[in-house]
């Protein structure tokens, strides 16, 4: 029996005209009414002319090779790229000096890896990265760029300067606030009411100042608390200003985690028989740690930026260090400052966007594993 | 230590109270407590002691009463009477409403540029949604602080100098000295055009309230808008003009150096409010955005079957469901606003920490003065959070 | 619980450290140096070359400091401070010796808990306008705009300016120098206004030096000196007298060159200086040490001279290149005004 049943595919038909392509994607997603068409026109326009205006003054109008500053200063003169070129060096490693920056390259190299390895999902040994990112990689670094003992020259912090500074900010409050946060947030929950009373009020006090008038406390009137003669060094006292005003937005971070694991998970670890601490290291903290991963990724990032506000207590990070090279009589030209701003957005933004998307590629990875 | 205790525990009965006892969770709390208590009571001791031993070294006492001698310095802009006659509590003072200008302003347009922005994330044309995006990636990538130096090099640049200044029918100015506009004084009668205004707010409230009613019991909609809007302009219009328009209108004039008269707008305000507004749109955006998203795709289906168009959906469908979780990391944002204004430092507008500054300077009273910042800081933040939750808990799902 | 002890026996140990009180001497010398407060960048006064190595008059003066404590210039940290942050940051301790050109005021003797040691410049406020504005005097500057730096005196003397000669202005105040300067460049207010000595140390900076003047007035008195915390005469009379060392070497002709022969030298007043021990007819020695009374050892005057200068050399030295007159900082012989008491 013959049925009519088809054994033959039917030839594949290409899709109507005007339904792919670029013409379907200009018809039916940017034209597709008449509002739409003329604002997409007009934001188009406005996009182009502020690309062009930038790229015309960085590229065509750029002056690139100049000895000083008599070439930027011509009217009609785009971006001053010698002038960058002059101070790179100075932008990432401060006052370092020249014969030791190695030590510098180093304490990024290993930072590098181990940050890798960190970040690669693939790459294991997770654990043992950790522990040595966080607990080892700070005092090999600290030993490295400070010297004074095993042969190596004393560096001051005064020397120090530039992305150095930037990321040894960034870098310590992160590590610090980590388990401050952890505390401060356990603390803010806890059923002690005086613990979690004085956690909330440290928690909102800090949240609720800004970060220059942290910084000005601990730069300048820091010392007015403490007994006389103890006057921690000056990029301390930033570290220390940093990384309490950074705990104080991880506790809220690791809080909001804490409050996303269900109450099952809590009351299983008490029916085992676990301590407090035990069921908060072995049971909660691990799931909740894991939940709140982008968003430490993202609070590290305002971190990184907030550390360009040490510049107004007068250290030299990456904003203050490009800053201090306007003064300079050599190159202070009407391009100069642009061309340094410019620079700095670029390299900040390059830091910050790379690593927002590191934190949106994993929360996708993370959320299909809680996917029902 | 626990397994210890369990042995403990079956092992030696007679023991067991005194166990008990010391591994109660409730004793272990108090001692606990008690522990951190007296720790940090310990330390502020410890700093206050420290502290006095250190001012009494420089022959300083704390107090409060520098805050009446004058302070001797001029600020460049000052939303109330300033000179240099003042005391050094009223700089603060202005200061502190330079802050809250600032901060005002700020978030209401940081939030109708992020609302905007937000929407058109989500927009279906291309052009527009990848628009949005590149403003987000780009803005909110880059410290506050360097935007700030660059809108105010960006704003000072093009703009000319007083005598070039670009005119406006002689009322409003533009140069590097600010935007500099006629500035109106309210002459005598004008209490009857603000008592109009304020009736005519009040009787639009509760007409709309009225018509609210009325629509749910007849189904039938007035045009609330169309109506209150018109009388809300009109009433004091009307004030205005039975007290015979006593507006007293004073003009900006080019005299010397500067202009005369009018009020200004500094270049300061103009570099620190857009870099603000720039900034913390971007967030506020993305925080629009999740919030748009996390309404289900039926409510807009629902909707859209209602016969509602998009504008009406969004409007009156998903914005409404949205607001719920946006709320929250609104306030975080607003409150972050108010707070980076003090990056105002950066390019010299006189806020409240700029001011602090300066009478910290010329008073030495550092602790006294930055106690005052700290408390003011914290205290806007405070409001601003009970305000915005008590929003919150307008907008908030009433379930049943 | 370990951690909880450790953390009570520190703040006990805290609390028996208020009672020591230790001196600004004996600190500065546990801790091997010298925190200095130093202008941000200044040039002539204080300013970090690219290589981070300080150089301008008023660092001279912390390394002079240094060379008098520890015979060793170098032995000094510097702590850049804007003009707000100055005497905050000496008051708590966070800077052993202000030496940023600070003003003397009487109210920052007074109500700060500091005290000036020394006059080490004599300055007055000026005035810089743009040749185009075509202004002649600082009295045709009624209501012009006024870039200052805050936390200053100039900021307050151009308020006092104004008032007293009838006039209006527009104070435009920022926190650093380079953005005083950026925003008078950019045409953001008509007049630049600081210590005279500033106006030509920041010239240097400008885009286009040529296309501006300074006014002649001179509206202010502003003494410039190192400042320390009160209390502590000891540090006081330190810093004073390295001031006082380095004018007398000065008058003396002893110079950083000179300083060895000198050694020899049979004029009393270098031996006090110089703490050159003297033969009694006897044949014993005679005590020559100035440095005792400062808690110091006997070379310090030659370690001042001999490792930074005298004081001539370390105004020539630093301020020459911005074209800077001795004036009224000339030696008193010489009819300026820099007189300090005899070593004796």
């Amino acid at each position: 029996m013959t049925g009519f049943v088809r054994t033959i595919d039917a030839p594949k038909l290409s899709p109507p005209k005007g339904e792919v392509g670029l013409i379907h994607t200009l018809r039916h997603r940017v034209f597709n009414s008449a509002i739409g068409g003329v604002l997409a026109i007009a934001i188009a326009a406005l996009l182009f002319w502020t690309a062009w205006t930038i790229i015309d003054w960085a590229f065509f109008r750029g002056v690139w090779t100049a000895p000083d500053r008599e070439l930027c200063n011509a009217e009609g003169a785009g971006a001053c790229w010698p002038f960058i070129k002059a101070r790179s060096l100075q932008w990432v490693y401060g006052f370092y000096p020249s014969a030791e920056r190695w030590r510098v390259n180093l304490v990024y190299l290993i930072g590098a890896i181990s940050l890798a390895g960190l970040m690669i999902p693939a790459i294991p040994f997770k654990t043992w990265n950790a522990l040595f990112f966080f607990l080892l990689y700070p005092v090999i670094a600290f030993f490295l760029l400070l010297g004074g003992k095993f042969g190596l020259t004393l560096v001051e912090t005064e020397q120090w300067g530039g992305l150095l500074v930037t990321l040894v900010l960034s870098v310590t409050a992160i590590v610090v606030s980590a388990p401050l946060g952890i505390l401060l947030a356990l603390g803010r929950r806890s059923e002690m009411p005086i613990v979690s009373l004085l956690s909330t009020i440290f928690i909102e006090t800090v949240r609720g100042v800004p970060l220059v008038l942290v910084l000005f406390m601990a730069a300048n009137m820091f010392p007015l608390f403490m007994p006389p003669g103890v006057n921690p060094d000056k990029l301390l006292k930033a570290v220390i200003g940093t990384s309490l005003f950074a705990s104080a937005y991880m506790a809220e971070i690791i809080r909001g985690g804490l409050q996303a694991i269900p109450k099952g998970q809590y009351e299983g670890a008490q029916a085992i028989g676990l301590s407090y601490w035990k069921s908060m290291g072995l049971i909660i903290m691990p799931q909740a740690l894991k939940v709140v991963i982008p968003s430490i990724v993202n609070n590290f990032i305002s971190l990184f930026k907030d550390t360009s506000l040490v510049t107004v207590v007068g250290l030299f990070d990456l904003l203050g260090i490009v800053q201090t090279g306007f003064n300079d009589p050599k190159w202070a030209s009407a391009q100069t400052s642009n061309t340094g701003y410019f620079a700095l957005a670029v390299i900040y933004w390059a830091f910050c966007f790379s690593m927002s998307r590191y934190s949106q590629f994993i929360e996708r990875k993370l959320n299909t594993s809680h996917k029902r | 230590m626990t397994q210890q205790s369990d042995d403990q525990r079956n092992s030696s009965a007679p023991v067991r109270g005194g166990v008990d006892l010391l591994y109660s969770p409730k004793l272990r709390g108090i001692v606990s407590q008690l522990i951190v208590l007296l720790l940090l009571a310990g330390g502020i001791y410890w700093i206050v002691t420290n502290t006095q031993a250190n001012l009494v070294k420089l022959n300083q006492n704390f107090g409060f009463d520098f805050l009446n001698k004058a302070s001797g310095f001029d600020l460049s802009t000052s939303l109330i009477q300033y000179s240099s006659d003042s005391t050094f509590s009223r700089a603060l003072l202005a200061g502190f409403y330079n802050t809250a200008l600032v901060s005002i302003l700020g978030i209401i347009f940081a939030t109708i540029i992020g609302f905007i922005v937000g929407v058109m994330r989500l927009s279906k044309n291309l052009v527009v949604s990848s628009a949005a995006t590149i403003y987000i990636e780009i803005i909110r990538n880059i410290p506050l602080l360097l935007q700030i130096f660059i809108w105010y090099a960006l704003v000072l640049k093009p703009l000319p100098g007083t005598k070039q200044a670009i005119n406006f029918f002689d009322t409003v100015f533009i140069s590097n000295r600010g935007i500099i506009a006629p500035h109106v004084i309210f002459g005598e009668g004008s209490w009857i055009s603000v008592t109009l205004l304020i009736s005519a707010l009040i009787g639009t409230w509760v007409f709309r309230r009225w018509s609210r009613k009325r629509q749910e019991a007849t189904g039938q909609i007035l045009p609330a808008w169309w109506i209150s809007i018109p009388i809300i302009i009109a009433a004091p219009i009307l004030g205005l003009l039975i007290a015979g328009w006593p507006l007293i209108w004073d003009y900006p004039v080019l005299s010397g150096f500067n202009f005369k008269g009018g009020v200004t707008l500094v270049p300061e305000f103009i570099a620190l409010f857009l870099a603000l507004v720039i900034y913390t749109a971007t967030f506020i955006a993305e925080i629009v955005r999740s919030g748009i998203i996390a309404v289900s795709h039926g409510q807009s289906e629902a909707s859209h079957a209602l016969g509602l168009d998009n504008g009406k959906t969004l409007r009156l469908v998903v914005i409404p469901q949205a607001m719920r979780i946006i709320i929250p990391p609104l306030t975080s944002q607003y409150l972050n606003l108010t707070k980076n204004s003090s990056l105002a430092v950066a390019v010299g507008y006189p806020d409240l920490m700029y001011t602090a500054g300066t009478v910290n300077n010329q008073s030495g009273k550092a602790i006294e003065v930055y106690s005052i910042a700290l408390v003011v800081y914290l205290t806007t933040s405070l409001v601003t959070s009970l305000l915005m939750n008590w929003f919150n808990a307008r907008v908030k799902l009433v379930e049943r | 619980m370990k951690f909880l002890k450790s953390l009570i026996i520190a703040s006990l140990f805290g609390l028996s450290a208020v009672a020591a009180n230790a001196a600004t001497l004996d600190d500065v010398k546990t801790k091997g140096f010298i925190q200095c407060g130093s202008n941000p960048g200044l040039t002539g006064f204080g300013v970090p070359d690219d290589q981070g190595n300080w150089t301008g008059f008023d660092v001279d003066f912390c390394r002079a400091i240094a060379a008098a404590v520890f015979g060793d210039a170098t032995k000094v940290k510097f702590s850049p401070l804007n003009a707000k942050e100055r005497f905050t940051a000496l008051q708590s301790g966070a800077i052993d010796v202000l030496s940023r050109n600070s003003t003397w005021t009487m109210s920052r003797d007074t109500t700060l808990g500091l005290t000036f040691a020394a006059v080490t410049y004599y300055d007055g406020q000026g005035f810089m306008v743009p040749n185009k504005l075509n202004v002649k005097s600082a009295k045709e500057l009624n209501g012009a705009s006024v870039c200052v730096q805050t936390g200053t005196t100039t900021e307050l003397n151009l308020a006092d300016y104004f008032k007293a000669n009838k006039m209006e202005y527009k104070v435009v105040a920022f926190e650093k120098n380079e953005e005083v300067l950026k925003a008078y460049q950019e045409g953001r207010c008509d007049v630049y206004s600081t210590d005279q000595s500033g106006l030509y140390a920041e010239v240097l900076k400008f885009t286009n030096p040529g296309d501006h003047m300074v006014l002649p007035e001179i509206i202010s008195k502003e003494p410039l000196g190192p400042v320390v915390r009160q209390g502590d005469a000891q540090w006081f009379n330190i810093v004073k007298w390295v001031h006082g060392a380095m004018l007398n070497a000065e008058e003396l002709g002893v110079t950083s060159k000179n300083v060895d022969e000198m050694k020899a030298s049979t004029n009393p007043e270098i031996q006090r200086l110089l703490s050159v021990k003297v033969k009694n007819p006897d044949g014993t020695d005679a005590d020559n040490d100035f440095g005792k009374g400062l808690g110091l050892g006997p070379d310090w005057a030659y370690n001042i001279v001999k490792m930074v200068g005298n004081y001539g050399e370390v105004f020539d030295k630093n301020l020459a290149q911005l074209k800077i007159a001795r004036g009224k900082n000339a030696l008193w012989s010489q009819g300026g005004l820099q007189y300090a008491a005899p070593i004796r």
